[in-house]
Formats: C-alpha cells, sequence, structure tokens
C-alpha cells in the first residue's frame, strides 16, 4: 500500500502542481492512501482534485482513502456534503487537532 | 431640479391624489348602505385606503401609515367578509376619512410628524374601530409586499427537514483564476439561512488527462431555508453573476404562497416582470437578463421581430428563473389590472395652468382665422371660400373641444352633500333625505370650484331652517322625511343650479316687517315677491334677531350673494308658504370664448351673447321714442344701444331689435344692422375700465378694429332698476 503525504496547501495556487503529482501517485499502485493531516488551507481547487482523484480511482478500480484529514479538510468536505460520498473513515481528524 | 424639489412635487402630488381617493372613499363609504351589491365598492374603498398608506409611507409619513392601517385592516376584515356592512361601522369609517384628510391637511401646511392632540383625536377614532375587529383575527394580517417575509418565515415554520429555496448554482470555469471561491460563497451563504441539503455537481469535470486543475467544474444544488428574500440571496452571488449561472427557486413547497402574493398585490404595476418582481419571485437582475434576452430574440430575427417576440414569461421559465405556475399567477393578476385600469383610469392629469395657455392660444387662432376669413370674403375665390370654410368649422371643433376639457360634471359637487346631508340631519335630528338630479351637466372647473362653499351655505341653511322637524311636518300632514333637491340644467347661456327643499316656505310678511324694522325699506313700499325675498341676502339681515323659528333665513346668506356675484351669476329665490322654497344659482359657463352676434351702431360695433339672443326683429317705424315695443302681444323694453353708449350720429332709417333674454327676463337692443355670427374672445377689460356696467369685455374683429361685448345680464338690471327705481321715489314722496 502506498502513502502519500500532502505537505503543502490545496489551493488554486497549488493546484497545477498538484495534479500531475497527484495522478503520477495514483498511477503508482492499486492500493493507495493520501495523508491530508497536514493540509493547512484549501479551497474548491483543491476539492476538484480530491474528487477527481476518487473518479479516477473508482474508474480504473483502484483503492484510494483519505486519512487524517485536517480540520480545514474536513470543513470543505463538510461543506460540499462530500464526506459521506468518499467514505473515508475520518475519526482520525479529531484526534489530530 | 434639485432632489429637495423633486420631493415637494412627488409631496404635492401625493396630497391632490390623496384627497382625491379620500373623496372617492366616502362616496362609496356613503352608498355602501343602499343595497346593491357592495363588493366593488368595498375594494374601491380598501384600495384607496391602502394607496394612501402606501403613498405615505414613501415619504415617512408614519402617523398616517399607522392610523391608515388599522383603517385598512377594519376594510380587509369587510373585503374578507368576515365584517358585515352595518350602519354603525359606516358611522365609524367616515371620522376616519376625516381624519385622514386632516392628516393629509397638516401635511401640506408642513407638519410632517404627528401632531400630540390630533393624534389623541386618532386614538379615540382607533378604540373605536379596533371594536369591530375580533382581537387578532385580522388586525395583522400582512397585505403589503414589504411584509411578505413574514410570510414565508411563517409558512415554512416547524419544518426544519426543508429548505424554501432551491439554490441551483453553476460556476464559470474561470471563477477560479478570478479568485472567485465557490465555496466561500457557499459559506457565506449560509450566514443567511441554513443548508438543508447540499449537492456537489461534479459531472462536468471532464477526464483527468484534460482537466485543468484551475478551471472550476464544480456546481452546487442546495436547499436553503432562509426568511431572506429572493433579492438577498441573489446578492451573495454578486460577483460571479456575470461568469456563472444562477438560479434561485422557491421550493414547490412554496409556490401557493408566491400565487396568492401576487395576487395580494396592489394593482399600480401592469408589467409581468415587475409583478412577478414586487412579488419576490423574481429578482430585477433576472429581469433585466430576460429582457435583455428578449432584445436579442428581436434583433436576430431582424425583421419579423415584432411578430416574433417572446412573450417574457415564456423566457422567464425558460431560463428557470421561475416557475410556470407563479408566472400564470402573474398572468391572470396582470390581465385583472389591465382590465381594471381600462374602468378605472381614462383619464390623465393636467396643470390647469397648461389648460388656459392653451385656451388662450385657441382664442387667438380663432380671432385670426375670423380675419383670414373675412379676407377670404373679399377675394371672392371660390376655391380659397372653400377651404376657409372647411378652416373655420375645423377651428371651431377645436375650440369646442378645448372648452370642454375644462369642464367637468357638477354631479361630483353636488354628491359631496351627501354626507353634508347625512351629517346634518344627524346633528339636527331631522330625517332629510337628498335628491340629486342633472349632476351630470357641465361646468367650467373654476366655477365648480367657487360654487362649493355658498352650495354649502344654502344646503345648511335649507335643512336648518327650511325643512320642518318629523313631529311639524306630521301636523302638517307632509311626509315626515324632508326631502332636499340638488339640481342643475343648462338654460340660455348659464348654468342654473336649484337648491330646493319642502320646508315651511319664507313668510314673506315676517321677511318685510323685519326689513322695515331695520329701515331697509320703507314701511308701506309696494313689493314684488321676488324683490321681498331678495332681503334675505341683504348684510346684516342675517343677524337680526332670529326669523328663523319661522324658517326665515338668516346666517350668512349676504355672503353667498357675493360668491355668486363675484362669478358673475345671480341668485334668485323662489318660496311658497307651507310647500318650500328654491334658490336658484344662475352661473355663466365659461365664457372665455363665445359664439357672438355681431351689430353695428353707427360706425361701431358691438357683439351680443348669441346664446343670450333669442331673435332679431325690425322696429315697426311707429314705435318713437316709446320705451317697449308690443311683441307679439307681450310688452317688451327696449334699450337704445345709441343713446347709451352716446354714439353721435344719425339713426339710419330702418333699425332694428336685437331680442335678448337672461334668467328669465327679456329685453330688446336697439341696433342699426345685424353684421351676423362672430365666434370671439372675450378680452377682459382692463381695471381702469373694470367699472363700466353693461360691457362684458372686448375683442378684436379680424379687420383689427376692437367691438365691444355687451353684458346682457347687467343691461337687463339696468333696465329693470331704471324701472323699478320709479316708485321708491315716488313712494319717498308721499312719504314726506
Amino acid at each position: 500500500m502506498q502513502t502519500l503525504t500532502i505537505e503543502d496547501e490545496l489551493t488554486i495556487f497549488t493546484a497545477a502542481d498538484q495534479k500531475p503529482r497527484l495522478l503520477a501517485f495514483l498511477n503508482s499502485a492499486d492500493d493507495l492512501e493520501i495523508n491530508l493531516a497536514k493540509v493547512d488551507e484549501m479551497d474548491t481547487a483543491g476539492l476538484q482534485l480530491l474528487i477527481l482523484m476518487k473518479r479516477e480511482a473508482a474508474q480504473t478500480g483502484k483503492k484510494l482513502r483519505f486519512v487524517m484529514h485536517s480540520k480545514v479538510v474536513l470543513d470543505i468536505l463538510e461543506l460540499a456534503n462530500l464526506t459521506s460520498v468518499f467514505g473515508d473513515q475520518v475519526i482520525l481528524a479529531h484526534n489530530e487537532e | 431640479m434639485s432632489f429637495d424639489e423633486e420631493m415637494r412635487e412627488a409631496l404635492q402630488t401625493f396630497i391632490i391624489e390623496s384627497l382625491e381617493l379620500l373623496q372617492d372613499m366616502e362616496e362609496c363609504l356613503l352608498s355602501l348602505e343602499d343595497g346593491d351589491d357592495p363588493t366593488e365598492r368595498v375594494n374601491a374603498i380598501f384600495r384607496a385606503a391602502h394607496t394612501i398608506k402606501g403613498s405615505s409611507g414613501l415619504f415617512g409619513l408614519d402617523h398616517i401609515v399607522s392610523f391608515t392601517h388599522v383603517v385598512e385592516s377594519v376594510l380587509d376584515a369587510l373585503r374578507d367578509g368576515k365584517l358585515g356592512i352595518s350602519p354603525e361601522l359606516v358611522a365609524a369609517l367616515l371620522p376616519c376619512c376625516d381624519h385622514i384628510a386632516l392628516l393629509i391637511r397638516n401635511v401640506v401646511d408642513g407638519q410632517l410628524d404627528a401632531d400630540p392632540a390630533i393624534s389623541a383625536a386618532g386614538r379615540e377614532l382607533i378604540d373605536e374601530l379596533q371594536q369591530f375587529l375580533q382581537p387578532g383575527s385580522v388586525a395583522e394580517k400582512a397585505v403589503t409586499v414589504s411584509e411578505k417575509q413574514d410570510i414565508l418565515e411563517a409558512s415554512g415554520g416547524g419544518t426544519m427537514d426543508s429548505g424554501n429555496w432551491h439554490l441551483s448554482l453553476r460556476f464559470g470555469p474561470d471563477s477560479l483564476r478570478d479568485g472567485m471561491d465557490p465555496l466561500s460563497f457557499i459559506r457565506y451563504l449560509s450566514t443567511l439561512g441554513s443548508i438543508a441539503q447540499l449537492t456537489t455537481i461534479a459531472e462536468n469535470m471532464p477526464i483527468a488527462d484534460q482537466m485543468d486543475p484551475e478551471t472550476c467544474y464544480l456546481g452546487f444544488e442546495i436547499n436553503f431555508k432562509s426568511g431572506a428574500g429572493k433579492e438577498e440571496i441573489e446578492g451573495v452571488f454578486e460577483f460571479v453573476r456575470e461568469t456563472s449561472t444562477i438560479r434561485i427557486l422557491p421550493m414547490d413547497s412554496e409556490i401557493d404562497e408566491f400565487i396568492s402574493l401576487i395576487k395580494e398585490l396592489p394593482e399600480d404595476e401592469s408589467f409581468l416582470g415587475q409583478l412577478l418582481v414586487k412579488s419576490g419571485a423574481l429578482t430585477k437582475r433576472e429581469l433585466e437578463d430576460a429582457l435583455n434576452l428578449q432584445g436579442e430574440g428581436d434583433t436576430e430575427d431582424g425583421g419579423q421581430a415584432a411578430k416574433s417576440k417572446q412573450p417574457i414569461g415564456e423566457i422567464l421559465v425558460e431560463q428557470q428563473v421561475v416557475q410556470q405556475p407563479i408566472v400564470s399567477a402573474a398572468l391572470d393578476k396582470q390581465k385583472q389590472i389591465k382590465d381594471n385600469k381600462a374602468r378605472e383610469n381614462q383619464s390623465i392629469r393636467v396643470d390647469a395652468e397648461r389648460l388656459d395657455i392653451l385656451i388662450d392660444l385657441i382664442g387667438e387662432l380663432v380671432i385670426s382665422s375670423a380675419g383670414v376669413n373675412l379676407r377670404a370674403l373679399e377675394t371672392r375665390e371660390t376655391g380659397l371660400l372653400e377651404t376657409t370654410g372647411e378652416m373655420m368649422r375645423l377651428v371651431e371643433e377645436v375650440r369646442d373641444s378645448a372648452l370642454q376639457l375644462r369642464m367637468v360634471p357638477i354631479g361630483t359637487t353636488f354628491s359631496r352633500f351627501q354626507r353634508v346631508v347625512r351629517d346634518v340631519s344627524k346633528e339636527l335630528g331631522k330625517d332629510i333625505e337628498l335628491i340629486i338630479s342633472g349632476g351630470d351637466t357641465e361646468v367650467d372647473k373654476s366655477v365648480v370650484e367657487k360654487i362649493g362653499d355658498p352650495l354649502m351655505h344654502l344646503v345648511r341653511n335649507s335643512m336648518d331652517h327650511g325643512i320642518e322637524t318629523a313631529d311639524l311636518r306630521r301636523q302638517r300632514s307632509k311626509p315626515a322625511r324632508g326631502s332636499l333637491r340638488l339640481n342643475a340644467y343648462h338654460a340660455s347661456g348659464s348654468i342654473v343650479i336649484e337648491v330646493s327643499d319642502d320646508g315651511g316656505g319664507l313668510n314673506r310678511d315676517r321677511i318685510l316687517e323685519k326689513a322695515v324694522e331695520r329701515g331697509l325699506v320703507q314701511h308701506n313700499a309696494v313689493m314684488s315677491d321676488q324683490d321681498v325675498y331678495a332681503l334675505i341676502f341683504e348684510p346684516g339681515f342675517s343677524t337680526a334677531q332670529q326669523v328663523s323659528n319661522l324658517s326665515g333665513r338668516g346666517v350668512g346668506m349676504d355672503v353667498v350673494k357675493r360668491n355668486v356675484t363675484a362669478l358673475r351669476g345671480r341668485i334668485e329665490v323662489e318660496s311658497q308658504i307651507g310647500m318650500g322654497t328654491t334658490m336658484r344659482i344662475h352661473l355663466p359657463l365659461t365664457l372665455a370664448i363665445i359664439d357672438g352676434f355681431m351689430v353695428g351702431v353707427g360706425k361701431s360695433t358691438f357683439v351680443i351673447p348669441l346664446d343670450q339672443i333669442l331673435e332679431c326683429v325690425a322696429l315697426p317705424e311707429d314705435t318713437g321714442d316709446r320705451e317697449y315695443v308690443d311683441l307679439r302681444g307681450e310688452v317688451l323694453p327696449l334699450i337704445r344701444l345709441r343713446p347709451l353708449f352716446e354714439i353721435d350720429c344719425e339713426p339710419p332709417r330702418r333699425e332694428n331689435i336685437v331680442v335678448v333674454e337672461y334668467a328669465g327676463n327679456k329685453a330688446g337692443f336697439i341696433v342699426d344692422q345685424l353684421l351676423g355670427e362672430f365666434q370671439t374672445v372675450i378680452k377682459p377689460l382692463s381695471k381702469l375700465f373694470a367699472h363700466i356696467k353693461g360691457v362684458a369685455g372686448s375683442t378684436i374683429l379680424g379687420s383689427g378694429k376692437v367691438a365691444l361685448i355687451l353684458d346682457v345680464p347687467s343691461l337687463l338690471e339696468y333696465v329693470g332698476s331704471k324701472n323699478a327705481l320709479v316708485p321708491p321715489s315716488l313712494s319717498q314722496h308721499s312719504a314726506q
């Protein structure tokens, strides 16, 4: 199982750099985990990337989990009502804070 | 024009309109008990109150708003059938009309805030009204659009699971690059209410390779619960509006609310879009966009634009900014407004001054066309004569319709007395019925305005002193209910207004006795009934000890006479003891322009108003110096214009008599030549000549010469006084 920790913000400013990196990671294995603990800033562009990743993973039949959501990420997912859609465990996030 | 001036003008309009509305309200109120189906009238009263309340609000006249609101609530209950029409209710509402009028008049005097004394009076009225309102049932029903939010909130109350707005957001692709983060808008949105349900729509995102991470692909479907109006919600998306698709729709469950709101809108907007905006179902911006779209459609279609113009309602539904049922409701409302407008508002308000200018100009036109006509006659060219003839006919028509503009039926003035009669008869404890006839007789507006006061006096007087109490009436075997008649008709170029009652009539002997006592007439004077009755108009007669217990008229009658005289009118009294009295006021119609008849005396030309002329006959050669002729067995007094105007020249061999009539009196003017009909404008004489009797004004003839217009009434009076003066001087002689 591969794990990627995003250490940067997930915003419009970084989206262009993040996208190829994330896609490359998606292609690296079949069971993947992305650690979002260090995402301290996120906006719609970031959200789009996460949605894209999930969709790509589903289409290619890979497993992709987001873990260790930071509070910022959780807030966004809540707002977009996507937490349940993504179906990831989010309990850890609270400990994280 | 500065803002202040604009406001002042707007306020002026508000005041005029409000007073008119109050007048309508009063009339409708008075007719409520008539027995016909009152629905229309109740609606009219309600609309009037509602409009006044609304406009007062615009000017920040809160005290008027709060008072009118209560009145409106009562009317609303009446409209909904929660209250029945009763004399008590009408009696309670009438003073409220007065009170609103008082408040508005105070605004005229510059008093924009509540006056404590008046407010106290207002509170009493409100207390009285409150009795009609069952507690809580109707008082707080929101009828105005400004309160609509309450309705929306209330309707959604209690159900937390569903929102009342459905928002469908598709953010523009460049939103992110422009620094507009869609999520932050949604966050901001949640400050206005609560998001009941949100779905993120990512279907537009292309496959990974083609996906540009800096382009926004997201959309949101939001179920939103908020008391905010559509406009306010739309405001949230102000900055992304240009590039994004923002749809804000009421939830299906709310559609009924909007439909009922639309139905309750005041009927002053007739554009579909405006109706929807007012109800809150549509925002101004959405309307603008749709209108633009409609405009674009036009230009694309080019020549067929007019035909293919898509209805705005269709566009709105297509663009998904409102739902079909709401548009349908608005369409119905629009149709209703149009129908009502067609019935109610076929008049426009024009400044009286502009009308005067128009009439002046037409007067000049009449004069100069008369000149053209004269010149044309000299040329004897058939073609020219034909065209000038046609022109004269048109000018005549223009003149008539211009004068018609100033004419108003006297009925409105009359119907005002319904209220007076109702109030005064209550006050006096008499049962008096007002019968109005000839209400559609038309009079110049300026005359109508000035006749109100004298009429009021006469009406009050008749009720007070003329009509007896019910008991006395029964004793005299008359119906217990007294009747007072107001009548108007046209007669020989003047309008006649009659105020008659079926009361006790004037007591000739009492009046004469009183007059002798006061030294107004000699005790043995021989006077006609007319002359005796005329005494009641003498100043000072009124202050005499009450003749009134025998129905002698008194108070302020001299003022009535003065007012009528100021209008170039006359007043006469007809009375039969025990049967009643009729006061008859003769007033000139506007005589700004008249049809005249031109006559020549020597080298001078005079104009006699045509409508006062009965006939023209040749002067019998054997008349000599007599002051009368025998006209088919009738004695016709003669007035010789030659000596009267001191025209020095030999009379021609044959002279003519022009027989004139005014207010029932006839006389004959002796003139040299009859020159024919002539349309003319009265130019008032300057002040210098104002004291000259017998001349009503002057006019300029087509030839440029000046002609005097004869004032028939004053000339007749002159004849009358010449004859009447003789007996008193003789009687004086014998008394010495």
